[in-house]
């Protein structure tokens, strides 16, 4: 919550014991779910660090990037190199093995280290988002041509990946993990102990966020969103405020990207594709953009709602996801998250930008 | 008011995301009960796994496999099941990606606790699968041709790996029509893994290699390349493209004027299902390698290729991976009766050398590799959409997914 907000009226109470509801829940997943669905969840939950990253910049700042897969699957294949040096064992992975490499490239060697591939996983995106960002947002370029440059940014990095199938594993992506750190990735512990680095991950990215949205940068986000000119002219410089924030959206998508991996075991690049980016852009609409709280919770419930179809109607879930789109879209224009603001934010005084003040003019 | 009103839909919101987490819960603890591997054969059923593409890019190939693998379902059910048991499937979607293959291979290992898998066609969810398979020690049957380097303990592999598809035809080719090849495949991984082993084939058998070229999935613009390949000159187009992208090359190269009295292509992912959506005025002529086709002449496939229109409508055809599909599905339960048991390593260790006498002709598991023996057949596109076969080995041809029997080839596998 915003700091000056210190009252205790009774809806903060109600909202801070459903967020300690959710950290219990979370926590005591293990103990409620079985391995498959803990693992599902994990998933689930990665997911939702990339949603509270593309909310900060599209639901407060107010730039629609239909580009985050790449940033997700940048993190994802950071990792899967680590997973997959350390599952070859010193020997050559196997797809560059039959896609005629005899030596391993030199930009894999450093993944070997544990360090240095996480910190690629956060880095290498944002550096992407910044240069792209620096391009753009400096010149500024926004609205539908920044979104249409971010799923051209999509095309070129799936179409490298798929083509040099012998630095990357093409279509097939980066698969057949053994461990990690010596301990079987298929153990319960291990996705047990998986499972709680994620849950803490998504506490610290909601934080994080929190943070940022709370703090004098997140009221200049939200002044840019509501209207660049007005923010500039008062003496702020958009493109910076702009930039940073798509550094850290980006980043908390290598972030999930990596968690990811660990996760499913699998990356390849349809998962970096068109189809998923929008898809992320959908959990934050459905979840409610411009709020931190339901953008994590669409993720997990979309998902959620996507694998339950699935199971229970393989022939015929997409058609029920479809109507889930439409009815959400319809009934509820601002996501899932509009039945909390009703609550929670009415009674405040003069802060009018919060929340329901999203300009859906942007794009 | 109103806030009750909302409070109210949360309440219901969160009732049932907890009603979900509980059916999680029973669906897993329930079999859980029964024992570690089996559990699934200890009622008056058996559950098995069905995992292909309904949804998505793969779907229009893979709902045939589906089809012909529950075909096979009922036919055993209808003669009294396995060890007197019915067969359930359980039906699972792929969507034509693979993490979500890897998802619903482990749900259905885990939580449905299914005897077996049958699923895949793309390498790539095999690939997917495989790492579930071998962590949970499930059991997986693919049915497709595919590019071999792979030998996984817990996959049984039904189709075809090169030396029973793509080697043969290259050496029947040299022997019978010419010298000079030109590669052209998709992007992806089997074209690229196919193409060099052709290229050892082709230095060792006195071949020439006059071009090399790979389109992305899904292209549908081939005159360039179709320019190409006249430059070349090649006299044999071998063609790994796969879907769409055939459509676009075979009507392209007919519109350039080039027929298959011109050139011969022979095309491997090319089958009786695919002519229905090429058209076979423009692919009449052309060639394909596959171990099975529709017109194969044996009484088994006559009834198969009955019973599958019989089930799904006059106008299906039957084709090699709808085949290796619905064989897969007798092979395992002739192995669980022999095994008298569902147990994975009962099953695989029954399987081995198992017989089964196939639609498309004798076939024998290799216990060694865990493929299965095919008799290797090359066939000529006639005017009604169907294969004539020119060509087939004297009988069924062992599985060596390493081509470990061919001396130019030890380059290839390095393991």
């Amino acid at each position: 919550m915003e700091l000056q907000m210190r009252t205790m009226t009774p809806q903060r109470i109600l909202v801070l014991i459903g967020y300690a509801a959710a950290a219990v829940a979370l926590f005591c997943a293990p103990l409620y779910l079985s391995d498959f669905r803990l693992n599902l969840l994990a998933k689930f939950l990665a997911f939702a660090i990339v949603a509270l990253g593309l909310d900060l910049i599209w639901g407060y700042t107010g730039i629609l990037s239909l580009g985050h897969g790449v940033f997700f699957g940048l993190g994802a294949y950071a990792m899967a190199m680590y997973l997959k040096l350390e599952a070859s064992g010193g020997k050559l992975p196997d797809f560059m093995n039959w896609s005629g490499l005899t030596s391993l490239p030199w930009f894999w060697k450093p993944f070997g280290s544990f360090g240095f591939a996480v910190a690629a996983g956060l880095l290498l995106p944002a550096l992407l988002a910044l240069v792209l960002g620096f391009f753009t947002f400096r010149n500024r370029i926004r609205g539908v041509y920044f979104t249409i440059l971010t799923q051209a940014l999509v095309i070129i990095t799936t179409t490298l990946f798929i083509g040099q199938q012998a630095f990357t594993g093409g279509t097939n992506g980066v698969t057949g993990f053994g461990t990690l750190f010596g301990q079987s990735l298929g153990k319960a512990e291990t996705k047990q102990i998986l499972y709680f680095v994620t849950v803490i991950a998504l506490f610290a990215a909601f934080v994080l966020c929190r943070y940022i949205v709370g703090s004098r940068f997140g009221r200049v986000m939200r002044a840019i969103r509501d209207g660049e000119n007005r923010a500039r002219f008062i003496g702020y410089n958009p493109a910076v405020y702009q930039m940073l924030v798509f550094c850290v959206s980006a980043a908390l998508a290598g972030l999930a990207g990596m968690l990811f991996v660990l996760h499913v075991g699998i990356i390849s690049p349809s998962m970096m594709g068109i189809v998923p980016s929008i898809e992320m852009v959908l959990w934050v609409a459905i979840g409610g953009r411009g709020t931190l709280i339901g953008a994590a919770l669409g993720a997990i419930l979309m998902n959620a709602a996507k694998s339950t179809f699935s199971e229970s109607y393989p022939e015929l879930w997409t058609m029920f996801l479809g109507l889930l789109f439409v009815i959400v879209v319809v009934f509820l224009p601002k996501g899932l998250a509009g039945l909390f603001p009703q609550i929670k934010l009415r009674k405040r005084r003069g802060m009018e930008h919060e929340g329901e003040g999203v300009h859906y003019s942007a794009l | 008011m109103k806030k009750s009103v909302w409070s109210g839909v949360l309440l219901v919101l969160l009732a049932m995301s907890l009603v979900l987490a509980a059916c999680g819960k029973n669906n897993s603890s329930v079999p859980a009960s029964g024992g570690e591997t089996n559990t699934s054969a200890e009622g008056g059923e058996i559950k098995v796994g069905i995992l292909h593409s309904l949804s998505g890019t793969m779907a229009i190939s893979e709902v045939s496999v589906k089809d012909a693998e529950m075909m096979a379902i009922e036919e055993i059910n209808a003669k009294g099941g396995v060890l007197g048991k019915k067969l359930v499937p359980v039906v699972e979607d792929g969507a034509s990606d693979w993490p979500t293959f890897a998802e619903k291979a482990r749900k259905l290992i885990s939580e449905d606790k299914v005897a077996t898998v049958f699923g895949g066609w793309t390498s790539a969810s095999r690939k997917a699968m495989l790492p579930v398979f071998e962590e949970l020690n499930g059991l997986l049957w693919y049915p497709v041709q595919y590019e071999g380097l792979e030998s996984s303990p817990n996959i049984f592999y039904t189709g075809a790996t090169t030396n029973q598809q793509i080697v043969p035809s290259v050496t029947w080719l040299l022997e019978n029509r010419g010298k000079k090849f030109f590669l052209l495949g998709s992007d992806y991984v089997f074209p690229r893994t196919a193409n060099k082993i052709i290229k050892e084939q082709l230095k060792a058998e006195g071949g020439e290699l006059v071009g090399e070229e790979y389109t992305p999935l899904g292209h549908t613009d081939y005159s360039t390349l179709i320019s190409k390949i006249k430059e070349a000159d090649p006299d044999i187009v071998y063609n790994t493209l796969n879907g769409d992208s055939n459509v676009a090359f075979f009507k392209q190269l007919k519109d350039a004027g080039i027929t298959a009295k011109d050139l011969t292509t022979l095309s491997v992912s090319v089958a009786e299902e695919e002519i229905r959506g090429i058209g076979t005025d423009v692919l009449e002529g052309h060639l394909a390698a596959w171990n099975y086709y529709q017109t194969t002449d044996t009484p088994e496939n006559k009834t198969f290729v009955a019973n599958y229109k019989k089930a799904y409508g006059e106008d299906r055809v039957t084709a090699d991976p709808i085949e290796a599909g619905y064989i897969a599905v007798y092979l395992w339960a002739a192995a669980v009766e022999k095994a008298g048991s569902t147990d994975v390593a009962a099953v695989k260790e029954a399987a081995k050398g198992l017989e089964f006498n196939a639609p498309g002709g004798k076939v024998t598991i290799d216990g060694d590799n865990q493929h299965i023996y095919k008799t290797v057949r090359i066939g000529e596109v006639q005017a009604d959409g169907q294969f004539k076969e020119i060509f087939a080995t004297d009988g069924p041809v062992k599985p060596d997914p390493y081509l470990k029997g061919y001396d130019w080839a030890a380059s290839l596998s390095a393991e």
